[in-house]
C-alpha cells in the first residue's frame, strides 16, 4: 500500500517537472519531438534509480561519519562518475540500448532531477532501499510523462500561427503552465 | 568590451534567466513570493562572483581534459559553504528555499560563466562579469516573485494590501510558468529596443 501511494504521488500529484520544478532546462530544450523526450525519458530514469540507490548508502556513510555537511560536493560527485561509468558499460553490454541513449547520458549529469531525487531521498528517515528505488522510478516515470505530452504538445505548436513576440520560448512556457494546471487536477488523489 | 559593458550586459541584453535561458529550475521554484526570489537570486549571485574569481585564476593550474569536474568541485564546494552561512545566519531563509539551495551546483548559469566567461579572462573582468550575471539572475528572480505574490497573495515584499486571498494558482505551479512565458516575451522585446539604440 505504501509503494502505491509513492507512486502515484510521484508521477501525477507531486510531478518532478511540473510540480517540484526540477530538469526543466531539459525539459524546454529536448522536447520538441516526441521520440528525443522518450530516449531522454530513458536515459534519465536509468541514471536515476542507480544514483539514488548508490547516493542511499553514501548518505548513511556520511552520517556515520559525522560529515553529512559535504552531502553536495559527494553526490555531485558521485553522480558525475556514475553517469561516467553507466556510459561505458553500456557501451560495451548493450550497444543498441547505448545507440539510444547515446547523446542523451552526458547530459544528465547536469539534469538537476537526478541531484534533486537523491538529496530528497536522502533527507527521507524513513526510507529503506526499497522504497528509495521505487521512488526514484515513480519520479522518472513521471519525467517521462510530462517531457512526453509536453513534445507532443509542441509538436503541434509548430504548425499554429503564434503572435510574434510569443514565439518560441515564451509560448512553450505558457502550454507548460497550462499543463501544469491541468496536472493540479490530481491533487485530490493524495 | 569596457569594464562598465561586461558588468551591465547580464542586467537586460544578456539576462541569463530571461534571454539566455539558464537555471530554471530555481527561477520557477522558488519565486512564490519576492522576497524568496531576492534571496535565491543573491544566494546565487555569491556563488556565481567568487566561483569565476577562483576559476579565472586557477584556471592555468588546470588541465585541459579534467576541467568541467575540477569546476564543479570548486562550485560544489563554494555551494557547500554558502548552505552552512545559511543554516547559520539566515535560517528562515535557508527553510524556504529549502532543496534549491544544494542544486545551486547544477545550475547552468554558474557553470556556464566559468566555462565561456572566467576560463579565458583576467580575475577583474571576470569578477565584473560574475556579478552582472548574478544581479541580472537576481532582478529576473524578484521580478517574477513580484508578480507572483501581488496576484497570487495580494501583497508584495510580504506587505499586505488587499484583504483576502489573491488568485491562488499564481502562488502554485502554473502561474511560475505563465508569468514566466510573459515575462521573457517582454524582456526580449526590451532587448530589441536596446540593440536598435545603440546602432
Amino acid at each position: 500500500m505504501d509503494y502505491v501511494i509513492i507512486i502515484i504521488s510521484s508521477i501525477f500529484v507531486n510531478n518532478v517537472v511540473l510540480a517540484k520544478f526540477l530538469g526543466i532546462c531539459p525539459f524546454m530544450g529536448v522536447s520538441n519531438k516526441v521520440n528525443t523526450a522518450l530516449g531522454m525519458s530513458g536515459a534519465v530514469a536509468f541514471v536515476m534509480v542507480i544514483a539514488t540507490l548508490v547516493t542511499f548508502y553514501i548518505q548513511r556513510l556520511l552520517v556515520s561519519c559525522g560529515i553529512d555537511f559535504m552531502q553536495t560536493i559527494a553526490f555531485i560527485l558521485v553522480i558525475a562518475s556514475l553517469v561516467q561509468m553507466v556510459e561505458l558499460v553500456l557501451k560495451k553490454v548493450s550497444p543498441s540500448l547505448y545507440q539510444a541513449l547515446g547523446i542523451f547520458l552526458p547530459l544528465i549529469t547536469t539534469n538537476c532531477t537526478v541531484l534533486g531525487v537523491a538529496i530528497e531521498v536522502a533527507g527521507k528517515a524513513t526510507y529503506g532501499p526499497a522504497e528509495a528505488a521505487v521512488y526514484a522510478l515513480s519520479n522518472a516515470i513521471g519525467y517521462g510523462l510530462a517531457l512526453t505530452i509536453f513534445a507532443g504538445l509542441r509538436e503541434q505548436l509548430e504548425l499554429s500561427e503564434v503572435p510574434e513576440g510569443m514565439r518560441g520560448v515564451p509560448i512553450a512556457f505558457i502550454t507548460a503552465g497550462i499543463l501544469a494546471m491541468a496536472f493540479m487536477g490530481f491533487a485530490g488523489l493524495a | 568590451m569596457s569594464k562598465l559593458s561586461i558588468l551591465t550586459k547580464g542586467l537586460i541584453k544578456e539576462n541569463p534567466a530571461l534571454i539566455l535561458i539558464l537555471g530554471m529550475c530555481p527561477t520557477l521554484g522558488v519565486t512564490s513570493s519576492a522576497i524568496n526570489g531576492l534571496g535565491m537570486g543573491l544566494a546565487t549571485t555569491f556563488v556565481i562572483l567568487l566561483s569565476n574569481v577562483i576559476i579565472s585564476v586557477i584556471k592555468n593550474l588546470i588541465p585541459d581534459n579534467v576541467h568541467i569536474p575540477a569546476y564543479i568541485v570548486v562550485i560544489a564546494s563554494l555551494v557547500t559553504i554558502l548552505q552552512q552561512l545559511l543554516k547559520a545566519y539566515l535560517p528562515a531563509l535557508d527553510e524556504s528555499l529549502g532543496l534549491f539551495i544544494p542544486l545551486i551546483v547544477v545550475n547552468c548559469i554558474v557553470l556556464g560563466r566559468a566555462e565561456a566567461f572566467a576560463s579565458k579572462n583576467g580575475v577583474v573582468d571576470s569578477a565584473l562579469d560574475g556579478l552582472g550575471m548574478g544581479l541580472g539572475f537576481t532582478l529576473a528572480l524578484t521580478v517574477l516573485g513580484a508578480v507572483r505574490e501581488v496576484l497570487g497573495s495580494g501583497s508584495i515584499f510580504d506587505l499586505k494590501f488587499y484583504e483576502g486571498d489573491g488568485i491562488i494558482g499564481f502562488v502554485l505551479a502554473p502561474g511560475a510558468f505563465l508569468v514566466l512565458g510573459y515575462l521573457v516575451a517582454v524582456t526580449k522585446k526590451l532587448s530589441k529596443k536596446l540593440d536598435k539604440k545603440e546602432e
